[in-house]
């Protein structure tokens, strides 16, 4: 053969190398297409329903929440008008990291990046009139998931929702939070406990709730690689499962409850494989190393999408076209719901306009170019079949190393997976800093001048003082003694060990503060302090 | 680093509760790299203990990352707790998701150098070896 016209080598982020073409032999070599399978069954690589979107397209579930809970139920009307099929709530940070908004920490930050709620009151404003078994609500919530899923629990059952049949997700994964995206509030052995008793609670009360999604995304968008954000999602969600079972809970129940949530970015192609591969590894983890025998517990269903590191404040119109194959890669991975990060959220909140458009980059390709027709499309691809192989190989080596450094709970609290994928983003950002790493717009294809006509999202400070004058008259229309009462009773089920959602759900109904619960937590548990490491 | 009498000593600090930290920690990294000591204060530290650590550490730089989009009033009470413990004399630079808008309110505050995203390491670095005196 010729060398002369030989291609340039081909190398995914992951590490995989990539050839010019592939062959059935290719395929053969790589394990053959024993593993494929048919759509909706063991081991799921073609997709979790037998007719996947013939039967249902994927959920639109656009990030939205900011002010207060009176704007964010606007922008969710708003949203809902326009075609969302489901809400994706952002909270502030001050929420988020268990404070009320007038802690001294929350000065500045109140109602900022996300919705401010303090009390149930601000959840019952902000869902008003939802139907919430038709339109299903992730709660991106972390740290304070405690308070706020009780929160949210006690919202649904006031509005008349039987707690038996509600449907819904939460974030709730504490552990990818210490590793990137950092609203932790507890040491990292409470936290996990706590991400326990949610899910007891769940499955025993709500048990057509998903009280985890497990997020490899923010571990991604925090420098690992597609396979390493597969492999420590999957290690992350074995340790809940570990806990849950070691408190003597059934795998089926308990596995069908987790979730997960991952990122789009960067090769097309490695993230399709990537999610080909995980799927049929999350199966066979469970049937074959848990034992699990409902197939819902086998089934990894996801979010996809998202995107927020691929996109450049660079020429931001740009970023509506990576939106575009971001949901493409996604719908063409069998992802159950989608969300788009918009054009402009590389730098802002993003506008009504750029919400829009997101969701009409994932309108039409259901309803327009066909991405809905057939399942699984790529299936049988020598390419695909080849590489998905490919990356399930090196997803089991990375969560085989993982287990072999004493597991993945071990690597946050010593801050070693911390360390590991900072270098990585330093690494990689060197490589876009002298362009061996292609963006456009950024290293290649430059304007001159620099054209950010960007508009951002204005920060109303009058909203913010008003979150804190409603606290306000919460706290003195409430029951002061009942309140007391039921955050005592909080503290004392976490000193005993006890599952504290019961009380906090007491709690919270007495209308007593995401701060004063995580308060309440704080006196048994302590605070985090972060090995800073990098 | 020719004319220096010892290495730039930088203390990168998240102020605020934002969680992002992927930024700061690849610019302390690049600091690193072209020679400059730097400590980080991880996440979520008041602006008291920012003014605290920069004191202890005897540093010339306060560099803060802020991408929530609180940099204004988070940067000004950074600056004032460090005027009020006697090192008002640090240089101050801010990066993150900073409108251009901002820029001239954030000079206002004290700040010497603002870097949104999309700065490159070296304008940084260019910036504090030639502003920074040691």
């Amino acid at each position: 053969m010729s060398t002369k016209h030989q291609p340039e080598r081909v190398t995914w982020e992951s590490g995989l190398e990539i050839q010019p073409v592939y062959t059935a032999e290719d395929l053969e070599r790589s394990g053959g297409t024993g593993g494929i399978g048919a759509p909706g069954e063991y081991p799921f690589t073609r997709g979790i329903h037998p007719h996947m979107y013939r039967s249902r397209p994927f959920t639109m579930r656009q990030y939205s929440g900011f002010g207060t809970a009176a704007e964010t139920h606007e922008r969710f009307l708003y949203l809902i008008e326009k075609g969302n099929t489901g809400l994706n709530v952002a909270f502030d940070l001050p929420t988020q990291c268990g404070l009320d908004s007038d802690d001294p920490m929350a000065d500045g930050e109140v109602g900022r990046v996300g919705m401010a709620v303090d009390t149930l009151a601000d959840m019952e404003e902000a869902f008003a009139d939802i139907p919430l078994n038709e339109i299903t609500v992730s709660l991106t919530i972390n740290g304070a998931a405690v308070p706020i899923m009780a929160m949210y629990f006690a919202m649904a059952r006031k509005r008349g929702f039987d707690l038996a049949t509600l449907r819904g997700t939460a974030q709730n994964d504490i552990l990818k939070e210490f590793i990137g995206r950092g609203t932790w509030i507890f040491p990292v052995e409470p936290s996990i406990k706590l991400v326990g008793d949610t899910m007891e609670f769940c499955a025993r009360n709500v048990p057509t709730y998903s009280p985890v999604s497990v997020c490899g995304y923010h571990i991604r968008e925090s420098g690992a690689s597609p396979v390493q954000e597969m492999a420590y999602g999957l290690a992350i969600a074995r340790a809940y499962l570990d806990h849950a079972l070691d408190r003597g809970l059934d795998v089926d129940s308990v596995a069908r409850g987790i979730t997960f949530n991952f990122d789009v970015y960067g090769n097309l192609w490695e993230q399709v494989c990537k999610f080909r591969a995980g799927r049929r590894l999350w199966a066979k983890v469970l049937k074959e190393q848990y034992g699990a025998t409902d197939a819902k517990a086998m089934q990894l269903r996801m979010i996809a999408g998202g995107g927020g590191a691929g996109l450049t404040i660079e020429q931001p119109e740009n970023n509506i076209m990576r939106g575009a194959y971001y949901a493409l890669a996604s719908a063409l991975s069998g992802a159950q719901t989608m969300a788009l990060c918009s054009y402009d959220e590389a730098y802002t909140i993003p506008t009504e306009h750029a919400a829009k458009i997101s969701l009409r980059t994932m309108q039409l390709l259901v309803h327009e170019v066909g991405l809905a027709d057939t399942v699984d499309p790529l299936a049988g691809s020598y390419f695909v079949e080849t590489m998905t192989n490919e990356m399930e190989d090196e997803i089991v080596r990375v969560m085989d190393k993982l287990d072999g450094e004493g597991g993945i709970v071990k690597g946050v609290a010593e801050g070693r997976v911390q360390a590991e994928v900072s270098r990585q983003a330093y690494e990689r950002e060197l490589l876009v800093e002298t362009g061996q790493v292609k963006k456009v717009g950024v290293n290649i294809f430059r304007d001159d001048e620099d054209e950010r006509a960007i508009e951002f999202h204005g920060y109303r400070e009058e909203e913010a003082a008003r979150q804190v004058e409603r606290l306000r008259e919460v706290r003195t229309g409430r029951d002061e003694a009942s309140v007391t009462a039921a955050l005592d009773a909080v503290e004392a089920a976490a000193r005993e060990g006890r599952n504290v959602m019961p009380e906090t759900l007491d709690a919270v109904e007495a209308y007593a503060t995401v701060g004063e619960v995580c308060g309440a937590l704080r006196k048994v548990y302590g605070s985090y302090r972060e090995p800073v490491r990098f | 680093m020719t004319g220096r009498t010892r290495p730039i000593k930088v203390l990168v600090a998240k102020p605020g509760l934002d969680g992002h930290d992927v930024g700061a920690k690849i610019v302390a990294r690049a600091l690193m790299d072209a020679g400059m000591e730097v400590v980080y204060t991880g996440l979520r530290r008041s602006p008291g203990e920012i003014a605290a650590a920069a004191v202890e550490e005897d540093v010339d730089v306060v560099g803060l990352s802020v991408l929530s989009g609180a940099h204004i009033p988070l940067t000004r009470r950074v600056v004032e707790e460090l005027r009020a413990n006697g090192a008002g004399d640090a240089t101050v630079i801010v990066g993150g998701n900073i409108p251009p808008s901002d820029e001239e309110a954030m000079r206002e505050i004290g700040v010497a150098g603002v870097f949104p995203t999309g700065t490159s390491f070296d304008a940084i670095v260019e910036f504090l070896e030639s502003t920074v005196t040691t």
